[in-house]
């Protein structure tokens, strides 16, 4: 199953999971792990999702969610997984 | 299972340190277009580009979006055109005929680049060689995104050197042809000894004729990346030193082998090689001088330099070798002067000169790049140069390159600006002395004794 990593960045302020979760499963997104911490208000998460079995095309949804980052002001990124696996496993 | 922190030095990689992925340069073999009408060939070689390159840019881009890596350029390299338009071409006109036909599939397919404007002269030149060779000033004023490169010598077969002396008088032929435009046509003219048939990197990439059809080959960059994984750690020794670039490279080079196998595997071509390369850009913070200085210099040019450069390019080739399985091109550091902020300021402050690279080049990856010297140098002493730079290379079986600009109408301590990538230069002095009959006697250098391995 291929993952995908979406991290969010940014000033803590209410309900930036609710609004990232809520766009998730509009679009059919199963979410298979979260951590988050904040250090000093800054907000720090990391998804590890499921987007198989959603009908977006990949490019639309990394756009879709940046535009949300900006709408709630944290920058929300989304990279296919193989990225990390390679720069970070033999 | 990834963890955050992992996935937060990828992006800080990413999005503070600038590493990104220079170049998918897709090789295109043109060998099956060769026609003796000059309109047939330029067709044929129009429509085999076009068809293999269409969705190139796209592809790209769409990698680049999946992985959230920047791709920066999208470049094509072709067979070297000597070969190609041998039998089409017999004037210097026809030969830049086909550069224009070059320049019109890269402007339509969106690449930025396109290689292979070229000629492998290393032993002697056919008269289709010579008459490209000739064309080039004429080639590279008509267009805008061709680059030209001519290989004069090789480890097996010495120095051209009839070849050098014409490609003296060649670049300052160039450099006159587009002085409007601070002579940029030189910044698109490399001259190679041991020239890779799988370099990605422009101005010096070409389709060797022992590729296949098509082939993909990427190049990655991230000095930024060793930079900032060095000030983690100032004050240690020397393996803590080269164990920390040598980490810093694998991790580069993996991201380069994903992008080739992706983009391979969507455009359906072949994947030949990832070339592992510190190439620097004019943006700050991302300079192969600024790595030196982090090593321990005051600036690069300094005592110590081709020590801290040697170090460092067999650490990047270490670390590199092992993320992926094919390597080739240059791979090792560029130290281009123009393209590096770090390299600006050392010549600017004066501690770096034309000598010191000279040396500099015995040791890293490519040569002489992207200097801006004064117009009124002789074109002797630019062979002289070159022919000094081809001995290095011949000598110690490895790829040296000359990419010198001398700026028609400036002089020394002027600064040129050749604008976005190619970035700005202060013109350096050039040693004055004559070599006139030293470049004047003709023929060959022989090749060095080490060539005969059989």
């Amino acid at each position: 199953m291929k993952k995908t990593i979406i991290t969010v960045v940014g000033k803590d302020t209410v309900g930036i999971i609710a609004r990232v979760c809520t766009y998730l499963a509009g679009n059919g997104i199963n979410i298979l792990d979260i951590s988050q911490t904040i250090v000093q208000d800054y907000f720090n998460m990391m998804m590890i999702v499921d987007t198989n079995h959603s009908a977006k095309v990949f490019g639309d949804m990394a756009d879709e969610l940046s535009a949300l980052g900006e709408e709630i002001g944290v920058v929300i990124k989304c990279q296919k997984e193989e990225i990390f696996d390679k720069m970070h496993r033999i | 299972m990834i963890n955050q922190y992992e996935v937060l030095e990828t992006n800080e990689m990413i999005e503070k340190e600038n590493l990104d992925v220079r170049t998918i340069t897709l090789g295109i073999s043109l060998l099956d277009c060769i026609d003796s009408d000059l309109h047939t060939l330029g067709e044929k070689i129009y429509r085999k580009i076009y068809e293999a390159a269409k969705d190139l840019v796209s592809t790209g881009e769409e990698i680049s979006r999946e992985f959230g890596i920047p791709i920066v350029n999208k470049r094509i390299s072709v067979t070297p055109i000597a070969l190609v338009g041998g039998a089409a071409c017999h004037t210097k006109e026809d030969f830049a005929y086909l550069a224009k036909v070059l320049d019109d599939v890269a402007h339509k397919v969106g690449v930025n680049f396109i290689g292979g404007y070229s000629a492998l002269v290393s032993k002697g030149m056919t008269p289709a060689d010579e008459l490209l060779i000739r064309s080039i000033p004429l080639a590279l004023s008509a267009t805008e995104r061709v680059c030209s490169s001519v290989n004069l010598g090789s480890t097996r077969t010495g120095i051209n050197m009839d070849a050098v002396k014409l490609m003296g008088e060649m670049i300052l032929e160039t450099a006159e042809f587009t002085k409007e435009n601070d002579s940029l046509g030189c910044a698109k003219l490399v001259v190679f000894c041991n020239a890779p048939d799988d370099n990605p990197f422009m101005a010096g990439a070409f389709h060797g004729v022992t590729e296949a059809d098509k082939i993909i080959n990427v190049g990655v960059s991230g000095p930024g990346v060793v930079k900032t994984a060095l000030e983690k750690v100032r004050g240690e020794n020397f393996e803590v030193l080269c164990e920390t670039i040598k980490k810093t490279a694998f991790k580069v080079t993996r991201v380069g082998q994903l992008v080739a196998q992706e983009a391979s595997r969507m455009l359906q071509i072949p994947f030949g090689i990832v070339d592992l390369s510190l190439a620097p850009t004019p943006a700050i913070g991302d300079s192969v001088a600024d790595i030196l200085c982090e090593i321990g210099l005051e600036y690069a040019g300094a005592p110590g330099t081709t020590a801290a450069l040697a170090l460092l390019n067999d650490q990047v080739k270490k670390g590199g070798v092992m993320a992926s399985s094919y390597v080739g091109g240059l791979s090792g550091a560029f130290i281009p002067v123009s393209e590096d902020q770090g390299m600006i300021d050392a010549v600017t402050a004066g501690a770096l000169t034309l000598e010191k690279l000279e040396a500099m080049t015995c040791v890293c990856s490519v040569g002489l790049d992207m200097i801006a010297v004064p117009g009124d140098t002789k074109a002797t002493s630019i062979s002289g140069i070159i022919a000094d730079e081809m001995a290095i290379g011949m000598v110690n079986q490895k790829t040296t390159a000359v990419r010198i600009i001398p700026v028609i109408g400036k002089g020394v301590g002027e600064m040129v600006e050749f604008g976005g990538l190619l970035g700005y230069a202060p013109i350096m002095p050039v040693n004055s002395f004559s070599c006139d009959v030293f470049v004047n006697r003709g023929g060959r250098i022989p090749a060095p004794i080490h060539s005969f391995k059989n």
